[in-house]
């Protein structure tokens, strides 16, 4: 039964997909089940099913081998009663997956989340404008005291972010899990580490509310911190997160220049 | 004797002329662009509405300047202005058209079809070229056809580009009178252009026949490389005024033209846009020529004309692949430049709204790489003795949808709060190191290199090298271990890249991309010595293609030009609510960034639309070809004397 193979290798694609990677990630992340989200896995599945009828069809033999079972289940005579099941199998199916899209739920519904909106091409604060496609860290020049510096940052993060974005960048503080989305974890590669320094310098200067309306509805609850912090302040914590994290920010042309 | 030596010389003087004149056209347009500021302002002096008042706001400034410098100047005179500041009165509305989307219809239909007949041409030329070489007229008839099939395209791509034109004067006048203030002169070079092209189309095609051997034939090579000569001048110069709005260029911050059309031209993203279109243009073109073989395939029952479109419907397959192995790292280089001229375009494109029309283009990519694959192993059942590499597909075919899977995973997980919190972190622990860069180029050179895998098998079907020579007996091994190579390569440096920083990592793309190409050219290489000393093992039958293998290629097709309008779309509405990025603002009742579902319903609406008028495009041969049957038959049946009473009676 040729018919099988493939069918053996779609299920097993699907339990490493379910069952695989979140043991996996629970090793990783002891505490948790990182499952790969229904959104995901249902992408992924569409093209492990595609992918697999597709080199195993290639050849007439193959080919036969897949559609000659189930033609013969649809055409011949004498398999009424495997026709029948088989039918009533598949509508099943038809029927469960229906349900489950409109059967009534409790849940938040699941909104599309923008991680890094575009920033604007100035942005004001302390009554200035900054420029954010040129804007370079001040401080980042000063050689000299750039130990200082970072030291001074770590103390200016441990006193204002270290309670949501925790002890290790990790985005995991004492008060994380009271937010949705969750805090940033800056050690991950697709945070600080694929962004300008100018990014994180208007993203920490103006806070949730400072985003704009395509990062919507991303109720982010970081505050304005530029009402809290001074430039200089908001410098030197960039200059620890990097330091701390061993990222080293983006430069885009304009700003290596 | 006397004569044929003359008619040699016209036509060599003739082929000659061409030549220089094909050569020369660059000059002539950089000359054109050069020649004094004033030349050709006078063309497109019109006074827009926006001049009036920029001259009243600067009034009280000349007044004050009472110097000769000032009075000198001829108030008559056009002068470059300001962008203007547009309102929403400024956008008319006719016969209550959405604006924004018959001109995003008009244009994408425009670019659909100048795309295939810019890149058809290319081919085509060398197609012919390689007839002239081998003496194999087969090449000369294919190429000839595909020349044919694109000639409906030609007037379609004109038909579209002049209601886009249209459309864009009556609905946006605004924002024409601004781009032709900057680009008039080139905009008058570009319609010129249209008589270049359209000369060497027409004695292209039309000549093919008269011009089939010896010194015309020569003549004939020659008007192809002035019709792909003009075509690429008509391509670089319009994408110079939609790099212009993504990237302004020779003009200072208020929007004045400066006067240097070359600085207008020459911005930041023109060679990228340039480079990334013309590669396309070839891949394009070959996806829907391959179509047509496809669906020539399908309608005959002639066993010949299976085998005949069989090969050309393989030859345009190869030629876009050719054209889409280069291709992500071309769109790689313009995004690049995208995010090093304006943070904010570049996030905007791959991070932030338009984030998720990339994964759509991932998909797209990826369904394009596994069609791909899918048409090379069926093509091994055109030789019996390919049979001795089926154990290979399997793998092969599982390495690809892993490195597929990799390409199209997101970088924002679309998650339930249940699930947000079964993974305690706003990024997947495994998950989350498939959505970075690092694991794209890894995933994608490893695509690159499966299909070339799959397409050397193929082109071993039914060869086995023989002989004791140096390549017949170590050439496999050689490019075994090249494989090997380059894929440890790949994917060491792409494990690599997650600990350096990030300008480090967007650099290691480039060794990735050296690895696959030297594979991909060594092997090549090897493979031709292999050739050389090799037997046929067994027969191979052109035409041997199961029917399922044909719908491949019609896939191939439209995930082509979906891809087009979806990555066009997103190119153009970075630029979000500017006409011309940070210098003319959209202040029109469209100005806003459609949902993602309307967007890609849109695209897909022309898409639709396209492929009934591409169906149309494969149509009109066929009728031809009917219509010169049945006159061919008549003739054939009936006496002369009885076609001249038929044609008389008309």
């Amino acid at each position: 039964m040729k018919i099988l193979k493939p069918i053996l290798i779609i299920a097993v694609g699907y339990l490493l997909l379910k069952v695989g990677i979140p043991f996996v990630g629970s090793k990783l992340h002891p505490g948790t089940w990182p499952v790969v989200p229904t959104s995901v896995l249902k992408m992924y599945m569409f093209f492990v099913v595609a992918g697999t009828l597709l080199f195993s069809t290639f050849s007439e033999d193959g080919y036969a081998g897949i559609v000659g079972p189930v033609a013969d289940i649809y055409t011949n005579p004498k398999k009424g009663l495997l026709r029948f099941v088989s039918i009533m199998i598949v509508g099943s199916l038809g029927a469960y997956v229906a349900y489950q899209y409109v059967k009534p739920t409790f849940d938040a519904p699941v909104e599309l989340r923008s991680i890094h909106p575009a920033p604007p091409s100035t942005v004001k604060m302390w009554g200035k404008s900054y420029s954010l496609q040129t804007l370079k860290n001040p401080l980042r020049a000063d050689k000299a005291n750039f130990a200082k510096n970072v030291e001074e940052g770590g103390i200016v993060f441990f006193q204002n972010c270290f309670f949501c974005h925790g002890d290790r960048m990790l985005g995991k503080g004492p008060f994380y899990q009271g937010f949705n989305p969750m805090p940033a974890n800056f050690v991950d590669v697709g945070t600080i580490a694929q962004l300008t320094e100018s990014f994180v310098f208007w993203r920490i200067g103006t806070g949730g509310p400072g985003l704009p309306s395509e990062a919507t509805p991303w109720l982010s609850a970081m505050p304005i911190w530029h009402h809290l912090l001074s430039e200089e302040q908001i410098w030197k914590v960039i200059l620890f997160l990097y330091d701390y994290t061993g990222h080293s920010p983006r430069v885009t042309a304009a700003q290596a220049h | 004797m006397l004569l044929t030596l003359k008619r040699a010389f016209r036509y060599r003087g003739a082929a000659a002329i061409v030549a220089i004149l094909v050569a020369i056209s660059p000059l002539f347009v950089y000359a054109a662009l050069n020649f004094g500021s004033s030349s050709l302002y006078g063309m497109v002096s019109a006074t827009p509405a926006y001049a009036e008042e920029a001259a009243q706001a600067e009034a009280p400034a000349q007044e004050e300047g009472q110097d000769g410098a000032v009075e000198a100047e001829d108030p008559n005179m056009w002068k470059p202005l300001p962008a203007p500041k547009l309102e929403t009165k400024d956008y008319p509305i006719v016969a209550g058209i959405n604006s924004r989307l018959a001109v995003w219809f008009a244009a994408q239909l425009h670019l659909f079809f100048a795309a295939f007949v810019l890149g058809v041409p290319i081919f085509v030329w060398v197609i012919e070229f390689i007839g002239v070489v081998t003496k194999d007229p087969r090449y000369d008839n294919m190429a000839h056809e595909f020349m044919k099939v694109s000639m409906t395209g030609f007037s379609l791509a004109a038909s579209f580009g002049g209601l886009l034109s249209i459309l864009l004067v009556v609905l946006y006048p605004g924002f024409m009178q601004y781009m032709v203030g900057v680009f008039g002169k080139v905009m008058v070079i570009y319609a010129l252009m249209f008589f270049a092209e359209s000369f060497f189309v027409y004695t292209y095609y039309y000549g093919w026949d008269k011009m089939a051997e010896g010194g015309l034939k020569k003549l004939h090579l020659f008007l192809g490389l002035g019709l792909n000569s003009s075509g690429m001048v008509l391509m670089v110069l319009s994408n110079s005024w939609a790099s212009f709005m993504m990237a302004p260029s020779g003009i200072d911050d208020a929007g004045v033209f400066l006067g240097d059309s070359w600085a207008a031209i020459a911005g930041h993203l023109w060679n990228p846009l340039n480079l990334h279109r013309f590669i396309a243009n070839i891949a394009y073109g070959g996806s829907l020529t391959a179509a047509y073989a496809a669906f020539k395939f399908l309608t005959t029952d002639s066993k010949e004309d299976r085998a005949h479109y069989d090969w050309m419907g393989y030859t345009s397959f190869v030629i876009a692949m050719v054209g889409l192995l280069p291709l992500p790292f071309a769109g790689y280089w313009l995004t690049k430049e995208v995010y090093d001229y304006s943070q904010q375009m570049g996030i905007t494109l791959m991070g932030g709204v338009f984030a998720w029309l990339f994964i759509l283009q991932a998909v797209l990519i990826g369904a394009i790489f596994l069609s791909a694959n899918y048409y090379l192993w069926c093509s091994l059942g055109r030789a019996e003795a390919s049979k001795r590499f089926y154990y290979m597909i399997q793998p092969l075919g599982v390495v690809i949808v892993i490195a597929f899977l990799m390409w199209f995973t997101p970088h924002t997980l679309i998650m339930t709060s249940k699930e947000l919190t079964q993974i305690g972190d706003a990024h997947h622990p495994l998950l989350g190191y498939f959505g970075v860069m690092a694991a794209k180029n890894t995933a994608v050179n490893t695509l690159i290199l499966s299909t070339f895998l799959s397409f050397q098998l193929f082109r071993r079907a039914n060869i086995r090298p023989t002989g004791d020579g140096f390549w017949a007996q170590y050439g496999t091994t050689i490019q075994v271990a090249l494989y090997i190579a380059a894929e440890t390569n790949i994917i060491s440096l792409g494990i690599w890249s997650y600990f350096i920083p990030a300008n480090v990592r967007i650099g290691l793309s480039v060794p990735q991309v050296s690895s696959t190409a030297v594979v991909l050219i060594l092997s090549t290489i090897i493979d031709t010595l292999i050739f050389k000393k090799s037997a046929d093992i067994g027969e191979f039958k052109w035409g041997h293609m199961p029917i399922r293998s044909q719908y491949t290629l019609f896939m191939l097709a439209v995930s082509f030009t979906w891809l087009m309008g979806l990555m066009g779309y997103c190119r153009s509405a970075i630029r979000q609510h500017w006409h011309v990025y940070t210098v003319l603002r959209d202040n029109s009742v469209n100005a806003f960034t459609p949902t993602l579902p309307f967007a890609a319903w849109m695209v897909t609406a022309i898409v639709l639309v396209f492929m009934a008028l591409v169906f149309f495009m494969f149509w009109m041969p066929i009728l031809a070809a009917k219509k010169k049957e049945a006159k061919k038959s008549k003739v054939a049946g009936g006496d002369l004397h009885g076609v001249i009473g038929a044609t008389a009676g008309e």
